[in-house]
């Protein structure tokens, strides 16, 4: 039985769930001191004085610094993505000097002998400012006379893409269909908070995080901070989640690295989550303006879309390029003759956005399915009839899509199809008519999602052409050591995927091991010297690629050696189940025994090193396109507006499945924080500019209780892009969900007059959309 | 949890509790601390001194006592849910605390904790007011008996004195012929109801006799839905209680916070009001 397809429970699970873990918090090093930030409490306001005077002088305080304190070092820090000439990318000091500009902002610091004490200290510090206006919503943001988060205006970029002739699309369109929808701001919430601890021997440093990047991080804290790179470790330990949310280089990173740095010693943060609510980056948050022209039997003919995108006070990372990961996804799987995208990314004195699981795809997703509905509603046909009229056909595959992109392969019709017969649609359709019809007071509604992405990000080449500031390939190394067990090493490190369980299996038939005798080593830049991390659903269509390219040069290097020491060709040898033996004899060496052998090195043929290790770099020629339909029964109460999720049904296509659990708990997951989008996530901001969301109580976050049985399923259309066929799950579910969850509320309500509700479609909201 | 700092002692006894509590006014009494650890953690609350009086036999328990039944401060949601007498002499009370957050929270958090702390948004005020309950309060100076009326005073605000602290609450028995039901409006499991409904209806031939209804989070404290239960008085199953429980937001003053504005508490009042009347009366 081959590994890859099996089901295996993960072999990290024992140690996760037993902990025995290596969180950042739990870790210690000799004579360690503990950071802690004071935060603006003003939107927007310079700042007239730092006195850290005060907290010096308590018990176990070892240092306080304000942000002057590290003006000449502390750099600023970075954005990779300078999406468009004209993108405004603004000094962002890690720890405030002269101006705050959002709520959260650190503008001191305290170290102290432990964080008791330095929460002590904190209080004691004093902060003048002298306040000034916040600007809150990018509407007003936008007139000339607003105030300005930044000197440049608060425009941070704009751009603009036209493919076809959009206006003959639209004019004299039998339907044209102009829709505005909110993309709430949303707070991503991983299980374990940030953490850093940061160490020197006095001329090298260590740094230890929670993220998700440990390689661009070393590389962008050398550059920030001068400290060379070679002289700066990075190790991501164990990472309790990120979501997108550890794709970053935080203020908090930089600093502890320079207070360990100037006091020789090693410090530690630990965010709380309320602070995390503040400054972990937040995501979504886009006003899109969306209007779609159509003939009159539903064949979509134009899509223009507008999005002003938020990027709250500051550029970080890749802020800039989160919305346009949605321009080339607005389109989907539909075919039309014209599309015009243009996005303007502007400031306000909030806290910046960035990546957040999907990243992009999902408000574009959310976008064009909701419109796709107002659409089917608007010609009173089934939403799926709609779609269908629209979608790209299996046989059409490959496709170029209006925006450019080629989806290499899918079938829209065969997981529209199961998802259908796995729902019940016709039964639901027939009751839901029978509600509308006795005027029952809970009405039932059902949304739809045939979504697709682009994910796996890869290709270099693309992302090169999209101004993003890294390659997109992967490293992977195998050694065989002496006594044949595998040690594999990933440049891309998990933070809860179940890399070392999925990677050992396609190890495992690769080489015919087994499964048992691979371990995988990941997220320290001492041990896995290259990698370009993990976001994007790109580990296993890139990384795992590369570890199996890898796989193939031990077996070129193992299939010389056993063609010495068996004297024969390399090419009279049959390689199967680790084993390679001599056509048509049955003289044979594993490779178990080629590893030894090659440990002993006491023959060796010519040109053949005494190691059966490999490095390989993958670099997929294109993004890979998972794809699926999700289907959402929803009983929505119009007495109270109180909506519920009676059944969800997903069936996926990601191609090739490597491991069925881990897929599984991805999508899972996936359609968990989507519904939270849809249903519960709000991150909300005072008319002062001040968050009032900064705990659970206030930020909602479903649990188990809340979410109903998922029934899913797949169908299996490889990719092309990968030897192994796989595409990305990471964000899959999460992308599909909302827009199934909310065209499911709309639909509910539709004979009620109601065409939308703002997300979170929270009862409230419901109550006065029908009110 | 990172809080400011403060001394702790753990009380032997109940006249330990109460002096340690009377000698500081600063210090506060720690039960479950499913309250107070959350405002220690965002440093809300700087006590000088925690008194746990979590090991205390006089707090513990739940007791048959002939025509009522004793729920000790310290007997945990859990405990009361579970409780044998409690399901079966005065359910309503655990068919609230049943939904209270999530059974960690249930496991750690008391019955006494939550009414103490009298946060309008808790569910066990609502329930203690419309039974009626009496609660049991101890301080050096001896014990006093505070009827659930004169209870609730404000927003995080009791009747309970400085030094002192709450034993126990008496939930009298009502008897046959009650029904009982707890309306729970909230977004999340986890999350703090928006509105609920307390309601206890004691009905015979066909009509209903009498109503206790107890609102929670319509005010800064939980509040009897009195014109309601003077207008169900008498009446007969149907559609006219829905006419009834549309005056059960009369005399609140609903708050306004992120999940719902003081217009949609009322309205959901009423609507709540219903189903929770129907569902205590046994209508369909």
């Amino acid at each position: 039985m081959t590994e890859v397809g099996r089901a295996r429970r993960r072999k990290e699970d024992a140690r996760l769930l037993s902990g025995r873990t290596q969180w950042t918090d739990n870790l210690r090093q000799p004579g360690m001191l503990h950071v802690m930030f004071l935060r603006s409490p003003m939107a927007h306001a310079r700042i007239t004085r730092v006195d850290v005077s005060a907290a010096l002088g308590l018990p176990g305080v070892v240092a306080a610094y304000s942000g002057q304190d590290f003006a000449a070092e502390q750099g600023s820090l970075p954005c990779a993505w300078p999406v468009t000439d004209n993108v405004v990318i603004p000094e962002h000091p890690p720890m405030a000097t002269s101006e705050v500009r959002y709520v959260g902002e650190a503008v001191a610091c305290v170290v102290a002998t432990d964080r008791y004490r330095a929460a002590d200290a904190l209080e004691a510090i004093e902060v003048d400012y002298e306040p000034l206006p916040a600007v809150l919503d990018m509407n007003e943001a936008l007139t000339p006379d607003s105030p300005k988060v930044h000197e440049a205006g608060n425009q941070a970029y704009s751009m603009q893409m036209t493919v076809g002739d959009i206006d003959a699309a639209f004019r004299d369109a039998p339907v044209v269909i102009d829709r505005t929808y909110v993309q709430q701001r949303l707070i991503p919430s991983a299980m374990e908070p940030r953490a850093v601890l940061a160490n020197t021997d006095g001329d090298s440093f260590t740094l230890w995080s929670s993220t998700q990047i440990p390689h661009i991080l070393r590389v962008m804290l050398a550059v920030v901070t001068g400290i060379p790179e070679h002289k700066i470790r990075v190790v991501a330990p164990d990472v309790g989640g990120g979501f997108g949310s550890k794709l970053q280089v935080t203020a908090e990173e930089v600093l502890c690295l320079l207070i360990a740095k100037r006091l020789g010693k090693a410090v530690k943060w630990v965010e709380s989550r309320s602070e995390g609510n503040l400054t972990v980056h937040h995501g979504r948050d886009q006003i899109q303006h969306i209007q779609l022209a159509a003939e009159a039997d539903g064949r979509i003919r134009g899509l223009k879309v507008d999005l002003l995108a938020d990027m709250g006070a500051y550029l970080m990372l890749i802020t800039p390029g989160i919305p346009l990961l949605g321009a080339q996804m607005f389109n989907a799987i539909y075919k039309m003759d014209a599309y015009e995208f243009g996005c303007t990314g502007v400031f306000t004195t909030k806290m910046p956005t960035d990546a957040y699981r999907g990243a992009g795809r999902p408000e574009a997703t959310y976008g064009i399915e909701r419109m796709m509905d107002e659409l089917a509603a608007e010609l009173r046909l089934d939403p799926l009839e709609v779609r269908r009229r629209n979608w790209i056909r299996h046989e059409e595959f490959p496709y170029t899509t209006i925006s450019g992109l080629t989806y290499d392969s899918g079938n829209y019709e065969a997981a529209t199809d199961k998802a259908l017969a796995l729902f019940g649609y016709d039964k639901l359709r027939a009751e839901q008519a029978d509600r509308r019809d006795r005027g029952d007071p809970v009405q039932l509604g059902i949304g739809v999602s045939t979504f697709t992405e682009m994910c796996g990000l890869a290709p270099s080449r693309g992302l090169g052409a999209a101004n993003f500031g890294a390659g997109g390939w992967e490293h992977g190394s195998v050694r065989m050591l002496p006594t044949g067990k595998v040690e594999v090493i990933t440049g891309s490190s998990p933070h809860g995927q179940g890399h070392v369980t999925a990677w050992s299996q396609i190890v495992a038939d690769s080489l015919g091991v087994p499964f048992e005798d691979v371990t995988v080593l990941h997220g320290d830049t001492a041990i896995s010297h290259k990698g370009m991390d993990t976001y994007g659903s790109r580990s296993l269509t890139v990384g795992g690629i590369a570890v199996l390219r890898a796989c193939d040069k031990v077996k070129d290097k193992a299939r010389k050696l056993a063609a010495h020491l068996l004297e024969c060709s390399p090419d009279d040898l049959d390689f199967a189940d680790g084993v390679f033996k001599v056509r048509g004899t049955e003289s044979q060496k594993s490779i178990q025994e080629l590893a030894f052998a090659a440990f002993l090195a006491h023959d060796l043929p010519e040109g053949v090193e005494a190691r059966l290790d490999s490095d390989a770099t993958f670099d997929p020629e294109n993004f890979s396109f998972p794809h699926g339909t999700h289907l959402c029964a929803m009983e929505v109460d119009t007495e109270t507006g109180m909506a519920k999720i009676r059944s969800y049904v997903a069936v996926d296509d990601i191609g090739k499945v490597v491991n069925p659990l881990i897929v599984e708990g991805q999508i899972h997951g996936g359609i968990a924080q989507g519904i939270a989008q849809a249903l519960f996530e709000e991150a909300v901001y005072d008319a002062d500019g001040n968050l009032l969301t900064t705990t659970m109580a206030d930020y909602l976050l479903p649990s188990a209780a809340d979410l109903p049985e998922f029934v899913t399923d797949r169908t299996e259309t490889p990719a092309t892009s990968n030897p192994l066929g796989v595409k990305g799950v990471g964000e899959a579910g999460t992308i599909a969900s909302t827009p199934a969850v909310v065209n499911a509320i709309v639909d509910a309500l539709r004979p009620h007059g109601v065409h939308d509700v703002q997300m979170p479609c929270t009862p409230e909201r419901i109550w006065r959309a029908l009110a | 949890m990172i809080p400011a700092q403060f001394d702790y002692v753990r009380a032997t006894s109940l006249s330990e509790a109460c002096q340690e509590l009377a000698s500081d006014e600063d210090a506060k009494a720690l039960a479950g601390g499913q309250s107070l650890l959350p405002l220690l953690r965002l440093r809300l609350a700087y006590p000088s001194k925690l008194v746990d009086i979590g090991r205390l036999p006089e707090l513990s328990g739940v007791h048959d006592r002939g025509d009522h039944v004793f729920i000790g401060a310290m007997a945990t949601h859990d405990e009361v849910m579970r409780s044998g007498v409690v399901n079966t002499e005065c359910p309503l009370v655990a068919l609230a605390a049943a939904t209270v957050a999530d059974p960690a929270v249930r496991h750690r958090g008391t019955f006494g904790g939550s009414l103490a702390h009298s946060d309008p948004a808790g569910d066990l005020p609502a329930v203690v007011l419309a039974l009626d309950g009496v609660f049991v309060a101890r301080s050096a100076e001896g014990e006093r008996e505070i009827p659930a009326a004169e209870f609730f005073v404000d927003y995080l605000e009791s009747a309970l004195r400085p030094g002192e602290i709450l034993v126990g609450v008496r939930i009298p028995k009502l008897g046959a012929g009650w029904g009982f039901h707890y309306e729970k409006f909230h977004r999340t499991a986890q999350a703090w109801t928006i509105v609920g409904v307390a309601a206890a209806v004691r009905r015979s031939n066909g009509a209903i006799q009498e109503a206790r209804i107890g609102l929670a989070n319509m005010g800064p404290t939980p509040v009897r839905a009195r014109a309601v239960e003077t207008a169900l008085q008498g009446m007969e199953l149907g559609d006219q209680l829905k006419q009834a429980c549309q005056e059960a937001d009369a005399d609140t003053s609903p708050p306004s916070d992120l999940h719902a504005q003081p217009d949609y508490r009322r309205h959901l009042a009423r609507v709540l009001t219903h189903r929770a009347v129907r569902g205590a009366s046994g209508s369909p």
